[in-house]
């Protein structure tokens, strides 16, 4: 069951229907455009609950980590989820092509919503990503998850020894 | 944005600036900072070495040991360096002379090309042109309905005859495009592309396609300024790919060093064109290199400021409140109405970071509230007619009652009442004897010479302009002095004092 709790960006919530169509999801859908995100997710909770589904997933609207009022409004998301149930994973996703900032990224977000795994993107550009290494070792987050293209099976579980030899080689 | 990189610039001269004379070995020093401060921002390597070397080439010539201030002259070849690495001169959007002007734009997936190419046609609406935005990202699941919401918010015509999702072939829909803005006489058409990898070559040659099909005027490559040192290799393979006219940098308004965008110009030899700061269509402007060094040098951009100030500020609007201060008939009122022209400049904040020096005070303007100009306007909006026209006659009670009103306290209304009055007692004086001479500014640290020469001159021609400089600067020094406790309104209120 996935929560399309992007209620900002144009056409976002349109976008996760089709996303949920090929992966033959159930989509939680806000009511009106521009809703209390927080308001999505618990909804999305509270159904997946009722229906007994194995895995709620909660899609969340972009944000830079210097906003304050919009770090808040995830820290809120998070909350008001926890209500329901607790959080197995709160994955944070970061473009390969991110450089030192993605470390202040991952600082930023560990802090308000106790992000327990990264997924890095793009991987199947020229980009390699090298910023995760520091993130583990400053944070001790791992990586999870890799996406590498844009088909909707295009991703894979990390695999650490792959990913290095990707670095140096 | 350039905040950090900022921060290690500007801590490297300051050490260079208590010595007189100045010896290979500390401009080797110096060189050092530099470059360790470009590497943590991104800034690609090779990047790095030229920018460096031409630095030194220059710094250990004549030209510096000549110079009566060598420190002062080390800062002025950084910075004229810098200006080279982002560009040089600004260039402008060129416009077919047969219209219509075709602007391409193409990048990385979530590069944000969707969100500009709304950004940049309102910016070419507002300029009187009509732009026409056609969908060709028929890739990206929704990505057409995107474009079609934010061309509504723009309030521009979208072209869209397919539907997306994978379906429909965007090499013809750009071609159709055009044919339908020469037959409606659109004067720009901007075509909003797919995200690519650089790598993946059947992708690439679809975009090689469309820029057959369409011939445009511009090809706009679209970067995120996070991204890394793979920076290098993203603007090549589009150079090489698709061939670029122009950058564009957007989230500029996170905190990343941004040293993306000095490797990018200088490896493609493109020059940025446009940064977007934010999620608001309307967060987007023109790049200037010259005025971003200075920026990144921690020597303000007051030009980039004035400008917003006058494109806020209603020039009869300004006549008319020149002429209450004259007249000394100014109210709270008028304050209120001040107070959202400020407003509409977009965030005091952001306009302050654009002051010289700001940097030395970027603790404090993160501390800035811009609640306060709300908790402002809600005291005296909470205020009868009588009493914004007539503060005298607040009493204890009404004052009581403006504060239950406005969800505040007596003291917070005490205190707007007091900055009003001594503001426009301030405003008096000022209308009688012309304009101050910009107050406050010879303490403003990190201020350059010359610049502040030709800034005032240029402050002087409007009229909007130059009144709500201050503004600004008042509220600059108010956050300063207030360091540490919540700056109690005064940003705002005194800032309207000199007006």
């Amino acid at each position: 069951m996935i929560g399309a709790a992007d209620t900002f960006r144009a056409a976002a919530v349109e976008q996760i229907a089709t996303w949920a169509e090929r992966a033959n999801a159930q989509l939680i859908r806000p009511e009106s455009e521009g809703q209390d995100p927080a308001s999505v997710a618990f909804k999305t909770v509270e159904l997946a609950l009722k229906n007994d589904a194995d895995v709620a997933i909660i899609d969340t609207a972009g944000r830079l980590q210097n906003k304050k009022d919009l770090m808040a409004e995830l820290d809120k998301i998070r909350r008001v989820v926890e209500k329901q149930a607790q959080i197995s994973e709160t994955l944070l996703v970061l473009d390969a092509t991110t450089g030192q900032n993605g470390l202040v990224q991952a600082k930023a977000f560990a802090e308000v919503a106790n992000v327990t795994g990264i997924v890095l993107t793009k991987l199947d550009g020229t980009a390699k990503g090298g910023i995760v290494y520091s993130i583990q070792r400053e944070l001790g987050i791992p990586v999870k998850l890799v996406g590498v293209g844009e088909g909707i099976a295009d991703f894979a579980f990390f695999d650490a020894r792959e990913f290095a030899k990707g670095l140096v080689g | 944005m350039f905040g950090n990189l900022s921060e290690r610039l500007v801590e490297t001269f300051k050490n260079l600036r208590t010595k007189g004379k100045l010896s290979p070995a500390d401009i080797d020093a110096t060189l050092r900072e530099i470059r360790r401060a470009l590497l943590e921002a991104d800034v690609a390597l090779e990047v790095v070495k030229a920018f460096t070397g031409s630095v030194r080439e220059r710094a250990m010539g004549d030209e510096v040991s000549k110079a009566l201030n060598p420190a002062q002259q080390v800062v002025q070849i950084v910075n004229e360096e810098l200006v080279k690495i982002l560009g040089g001169e600004q260039r402008k959007l060129e416009f077919s002379k047969k219209p219509p002007t075709v602007i391409m734009l193409a990048g990385l997936q979530g590069s944000g090309k969707t969100t500009l190419a709304g950004k940049l046609a309102k910016w070419l609406k507002d300029q009187n042109q009509t732009p026409l935005l056609v969908a060709a990202d028929l890739q990206r699941p929704n990505a057409v309905n995107q474009l079609q919401v934010v061309g509504e918010r723009a309030g521009v015509d979208v072209f869209a005859p397919e539907p997306g999702n994978g379906k429909g072939d965007p090499v013809k829909v750009s071609k159709d495009a055009i044919k339908h803005a020469e037959k409606k006489q659109y004067s720009v058409v901007i075509v909003d592309t797919a995200g690519r990898l650089g790598i993946d070559e059947e992708l690439m040659k679809q975009a090689r396609d469309i820029r057959k099909a369409t011939d445009p005027d511009e090809v706009l490559f679209v970067i995120d300024s996070m991204i890394g040192q793979d920076a290098v290799n993203v603007a090549k393979a589009f150079e090489d790919g698709v061939g670029i006219t122009g950058v564009v940098l957007t989230k500029l308004d996170g905190d990343a060093r941004g040293g993306a965008a000095l490797s990018v110009a200088s490896v493609t030899g493109k020059p940025i064109m446009f940064s977007s700061t934010g999620e608001g269509l309307d967060a987007f402007e023109p790049f200037y290199p010259d005025r971003m060094a200075s920026r990144i040098l921690d020597m303000g951009d007051v030009l980039t400021l004035i400008e917003q100030t006058q494109k806020a500020f209603d020039e009869g609007e300004a006549q008319k409140m020149a002429d209450k201060l004259a007249s000394e008939t100014f109210t709270l009122e008028d304050f209120l109405d001040q107070m959202q022209q400020l407003r509409k400049m977009g965030s005091l904040k952001s306009m302050l970071a654009m002051m010289p020096g700001a940097n030395q005070m970027k603790a404090q303007l993160d501390n800035f509230d811009e609640g306060e100009i709300n908790r402002t306007e809600a005291i005296i909006r909470s205020m009868t007619p009588t009493e914004r026209r007539q503060p005298k006659v607040l009493n204890g009670s009404r004052r009581l009652r403006i504060a239950n009103g406005s969800g505040t306290s007596v003291t917070e209304v005490n205190s707007l009442v007091n900055r009003f009055e001594q503001a426009a007692k301030m405003m008096k004086t000022v209308a009688k004897g012309g304009m101050p001479q910009m107050p406050g500014m010879p303490n403003m640290p990190g201020m350059g010479g010359g610049f502040i020469g030709g800034k005032s001159k240029k402050k002087d021609k409007g009229k909007g302009g130059s009144k709500s400089g201050n503004p600004a600067k008042r509220a600059a020094e108010e956050a300063a002095r207030r360091s540490g406790e919540k700056p109690n309104q005064g940003g705002s209120g005194s800032a309207f004092g000199i007006n």
